[in-house]
């Protein structure tokens, strides 16, 4: 089977407009997360999330091309880029037949759901945009991804809710290493930070009014961000022939579902869900260097995953960093898991393994090194990235150091 | 009565060409009632759009259906065309 690497990273999330400004907000243990500003704040409960603030639509796209453009696809496209210049590579005709994008959304166009209903229903409106449909369906970013960039190959989206993002990640790795695709563009992308999007997480009671404290005993729920992240997935020898480089190699990925509960977590699924990912990387527990956790925050998941992280690792467990990075740039939902292996390549090209910021006081059910609240020096090897979904649905991605 | 009906036709014809100059990014005294919409650079979805726009503007519904190129309800083959046709559907809106 071919080998994998990563040639190119982009993003667009609360911490920042790039991968350089997240690395040093990430590296600075900053925390993202404020005041909403969407319409109609005063009529929610929660009225904190992680907004990407100052960001102009008009400054990365033609007037006449936004109405074909949810947020949720803007930022895919935006990250796109940016991964796409970093990589270096020029899609001709050829490569172009060979090359696909495989992008994770939980909401899709939900802004653009939310805005038209709003219309219809709020104020009687019997007309709406020719486009709605075009830009809220769950596909519409990584067709436009394929569109921009000409990826004639496979191209589809991922929607398995929390996970979304690690899913795509980990069928796009599938895809270069099987030789379905030489190169192939995938992440994730999020924007749900409107009126109906976090009120319908209002619903379920595990949101958090003040900050996300992920593994701290004070901590009280999640917080929603938007956001998402793209990378170019390359074949090694195809990356190699060109001279271009490499942040880091893809090396494994496990999936497991709990068909258990659709909400509550699970251990038995996030277990087998990360012996599948270091057993399809050959790596033995030990190995692991950093966790990026799956870490919302919330009383179950951290407990669960904890748990789970002790039946994987055993002893090991108390001695690897982990840490969640949804502390300082919320829960993107769909896209988050993309945004968190920044904080994966982070600690593999630069040796900074991010904190978990925001956090008061050790949970005595949890334990672990969750690097608290200071970023850490350290030379890290390999990581791995945990997104354990409602629903049930895990994805595990294991990096490894570029070769 | 008459000049009513002259300045309310003449507000039609400019809003309408203002529609079809926002689409195809152009300035509106760059159309003329000749103008052919793909001429103009305006594709089928920038049509859709257009229409969309003069529903907006002039609380409309246009017998649009994009299936049907013929368009027997409602003639787009130019600019004057269309402004034909709006003038027809507010006159009778206001019937």
């Amino acid at each position: 089977m071919r080998r994998v690497v990563i040639t190119g990273a982009g993003t667009l999330n609360p911490l920042g407009a790039d991968v350089p400004a997240t690395f040093s907000a990430m590296q600075q243990g900053k925390c993202a997360i404020g005041p909403l500003t969407c319409r109609d704040v005063e009529r929610l409960n929660i009225k904190i999330g992680a907004e990407i603030r100052d960001y102009k639509p008009e400054q990365h796209f033609a007037r006449n091309s936004l109405s074909l453009l949810d947020r949720f696809t803007q930022i895919a496209l935006v990250s796109a880029r940016q991964a796409m210049a970093q990589s270096g590579l020029v899609i001709d005709e050829a490569l172009g037949l060979r090359a696909g994008v495989i992008l994770g959304t939980a909401g899709g166009g939900n802004t653009t759901v939310d805005d038209n209903y709003r219309a219809v229903y709020a104020e009687g409106k019997d007309r709406v945009h020719p486009f709605v449909v075009p830009r809220l369906m769950h596909n519409a970013a990584a067709s436009h991804v394929s569109m921009e960039f000409g990826l004639k190959g496979p191209g589809y989206t991922v929607s398995t809710a929390c996970a979304s993002a690690n899913h795509a990640m980990g069928q796009a790795f599938h895809m270069v290493r099987g030789g379905g695709a030489d190169v192939m563009l995938t992440g994730g992308s999020e924007a749900m930070l409107c009126f109906g999007g976090i009120k319908a997480w209002e619903g379920l009671r595990v949101m958090s009014r003040d900050t996300c404290r992920p593994f701290s005993r004070d901590r009280s729920g999640m917080v929603q961000g938007e956001g998402g992240a793209v990378f170019v997935f390359e074949d090694y020898d195809h990356a190699r022939a060109r001279d271009a480089e490499i942040l880091a190699e893809v090396v494994g990925f496990g999936m497991s579902s709990d068909a258990g509960d659709i909400v509550m977590p699970d251990r038995d699924g996030p277990v087998r869900a990360m012996r599948a990912a270091l057993m399809d990387a050959a790596l033995a527990p030990d190995r692991v260097d950093y966790v990026n956790a799956h870490g919302t925050g919330t009383a179950a998941n951290d407990r669960t995953e904890a748990e789970a992280l002790r039946a994987v690792m055993g002893a090991h467990a108390d001695a690897v960093p982990v840490s969640s990075t949804k502390s300082m740039h919320g829960h993107l939902i769909g896209g988050t898991s993309a945004v968190e292996l920044l904080g994966c390549l982070m600690a593999l090209c630069e040796g900074v393994i991010p904190p978990t910021v925001n956090f008061n006081e050790p949970d005595p059910e949890i334990g672990l090194d969750v690097v608290p609240n200071s970023a850490r020096e350290v030379r890290v090897d390999v990581t791995m990235s945990n997104a354990f979904a409602f629903g049930g649905l895990n994805a595990v991605l294991v990096l490894r150091r570029a070769p | 009565m008459g000049l009513d009906v002259m300045q309310e036709n003449d507000f039609i014809a400019a809003r309408v060409t203002e529609i079809i100059a926002e689409q195809a990014m152009i300035e509106p005294s760059d159309i003329t009632h000749d103008s052919r919409l793909t001429d103009l650079g305006i594709d089928s979805l920038g049509l859709v759009e257009c229409i969309f726009g003069i529903e907006e503007a002039f609380g409309i519904s246009v017998p649009f259906n994009a299936n049907t190129p013929e368009q027997p309800g409602f003639d787009i083959s130019s600019v004057g065309a269309i402004i034909a046709e709006v003038e027809k559907l507010v006159a009778r809106q206001a019937a």
